[in-house]
């Protein structure tokens, strides 16, 4: 997949060069006489536990409904096309890639970002767990990781299957490996994966604990 | 859409519609609602006992955070395409027809070996349909005037040949509604993805493989064609061992020279599901 992330990059530089000369240039018969306004629809979402009502283009994305309207910038824009995670975001209880979704496809759902789960005066488990184990160099992906972490740990609870599951019907374990393999859509350049495994498996381990496993 | 490849006019948001269940057919098999995510497609208590395959296949692609979203409709029409696609500076057959194919003669180190035409050389991406097509599994769908069709997925995904922009034989505006499953095989269920790296990346060769007790069984091959890749008289040999399989399923194979080595490397992944097999 690498080369794929790398020629599309190439393709969206190629690409906006290439607009930048149609427009400098337009094509008689590519030009419309007059672009058609945007479509805006009506959507209200629970955010972080508070309803909001928003009045959006239809091709906005709920990263981009999160980030530029709501101004709830903690959720990141890595790539936009599905491939770092960044934009992790925990909808309905599921995590998803928020740069993937349009927001009119989530009229009603709840959803819950990085500023919904805990506060510099009061930090979720993981985000402090993240803290103490160094998770994090430049921070860019962190939102997303904790996120994700947040919701893998949920998974593995309720026995969501994994690739590295060697037997489908037993329930699946807080190991290593398991969260390693489930934390596979969240990319890091800084490399600070061994260090968010190690949060991860303190707060595993801290759950696994109060469930009296 | 991001990277204006596609621009549809309109989108018809089909989320709402209740197609979200797995339910037993009458003859013994599943029916699997066209909007049922990978994640709840592969946990299925159903699909994990009688359909291993499948479950291995989709959580051997893609994200969790993917999977979550993705549909089992949705995940069946990712389209055939290969990193030209996406680049309008390049020739591609498939993003433009006509234009040519940057591939051939290009970097095609992940591109098909088998089923491919002068026009393109790209594979399919998926997972979840190769075990389908192991599986024997047949999309149900819809037409826009009401009508309704049943499509066995061997012939669900097409080969490129002198249209390579089509990737399927869906109709405009033919919405797929299920997938069912026949009856379950027994046999021990695996799936070998072989991929650059450990987790989260696109097949460079996968084998979606059922595997009876007496050794014969069945195996179908993704990233090496424009669908997924099974040869049901390839599979007759099966107990004869890999090499004697991939020679049937790979014989009218024209690799280029940077793909050369999925053929070997196929045959060892059938080697290891079978190994696998005999040791469950
Ligand atoms: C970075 C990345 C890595 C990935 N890696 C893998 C991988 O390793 N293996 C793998 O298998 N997949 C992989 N995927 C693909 C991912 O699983 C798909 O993007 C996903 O399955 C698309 O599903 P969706 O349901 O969101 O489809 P959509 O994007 O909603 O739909 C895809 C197409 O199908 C059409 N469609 C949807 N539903 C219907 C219906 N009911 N009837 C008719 N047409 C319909 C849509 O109009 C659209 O044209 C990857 C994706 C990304 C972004
Ligand atoms: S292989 Fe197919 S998708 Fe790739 S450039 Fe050629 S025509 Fe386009
Ligand atoms: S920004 Fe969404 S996955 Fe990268
Ligand atoms: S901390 Fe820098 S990208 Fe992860």
């Amino acid at each position: 997949m690498m080369s794929e992330i790398e020629m599309s990059r190439r393709g969206v530089l190629a690409g906006s060069a290439a607009a930048a000369a149609l427009a400098a240039a337009p094509p008689a018969e590519a030009q419309p006489a007059k672009a058609p306004a945007p479509a805006i629809m009506p959507v209200s979402l629970t955010i972080n536990g508070k309803r909001r009502d928003l009045n959006l283009d239809t091709r906005t994305t709920l990263l981009d409904a999160l980030r530029e309207h709501l101004k709830l910038t903690g959720t990141k824009k890595g790539c936009d096309h599905g491939q770092c995670g960044a934009c992790t975001v925990i909808v309905n209880g599921e995590r998803i890639n928020s740069c993937l979704s349009l927001a009119v496809q989530h009229q009603g759902d709840e959803v819950k970002t990085i500023e919904g789960l805990g506060t510099p005066d009061k930090l979720h488990p993981m985000q402090a767990a993240f803290v103490r184990h160094d998770g994090y160099q430049c921070g860019y992906c962190t939102p997303g990781q904790i996120c994700s972490a947040v919701a893998v740990l949920d998974e593995i609870k309720r026995g969501v299957p994994s690739h590295v599951q060697a037997d489908l019907s037993a329930r699946p374990q807080p190991t290593d490996i398991e969260m390693r393999e489930r934390m596979s859509g969240n990319i890091c350049r800084c490399g600070a994966y061994s260090n968010i495994a190690e949060a991860m498996a303190e707060v595993a381990g801290a759950t696994v604990k109060e469930m009296g496993a | 859409m991001k990277l204006e490849i596609e621009t549809p006019r309109h989108l018809v948001d089909v989320q709402d519609l209740k197609l979200d269940r797995i339910e037993p057919t009458t003859d013994g098999g599943l029916r699997i609602g066209a909007l049922v995510t990978n994640t709840a497609l592969a946990a299925d208590t159903r699909v994990r006992r009688d359909y291993g395959v499948l479950t291995r296949a989709i959580v051997a692609g893609a994200s969790g955070q993917l999977r979550n979203k993705a549909t089992t409709a949705g995940n069946l029409l990712q389209r055939t395409r290969c990193p030209y696609f996406y680049d309008p500076n390049m020739p591609c057959n498939k993003r433009k027809p006509g234009s040519g194919c940057a591939a051939i003669g290009g970097y095609s180190r992940q591109l098909a070996v088998i089923g491919s035409s002068d026009q393109c050389i790209a594979t399919y991406p998926g997972d979840m349909a190769v075990a389908m097509r192991v599986l024997d599994a047949m999309v149900e769908t819809v037409k826009a005037d009401g009508t309704s069709r049943a499509i066995p997925i061997a012939d669900f995904h097409r080969l490129p040949g002198e249209k390579p922009h089509l990737d399927n034989n869906l109709e405009a505006g033919e919405l797929i509604t299920a997938v069912t499953l026949p009856r379950p095989l027994g046999g021990t269920h695996h799936y070998e993805k072989v991929r650059d790296r450990a987790s989260y990346a696109f097949a460079l060769v996968s084998v979606a493989a059922v595997i009876q007790k007496d050794g014969s069984g069945r195996a179908a091959f993704g990233g090496v064609a424009h669908k997924p890749w099974r040869v049901e008289a390839a599979d007759a040999v099966m107990t004869q061992g890999a090499a004697a399989v991939t020679a049937r399923a790979f014989a009218n194979a024209r690799p280029t020279e940077n793909n050369a080595f999925k053929i070997p490397l196929a045959t060892r992944a059938l080697a290891a599901t079978i190994a696998e097999g005999k040791s469950a």
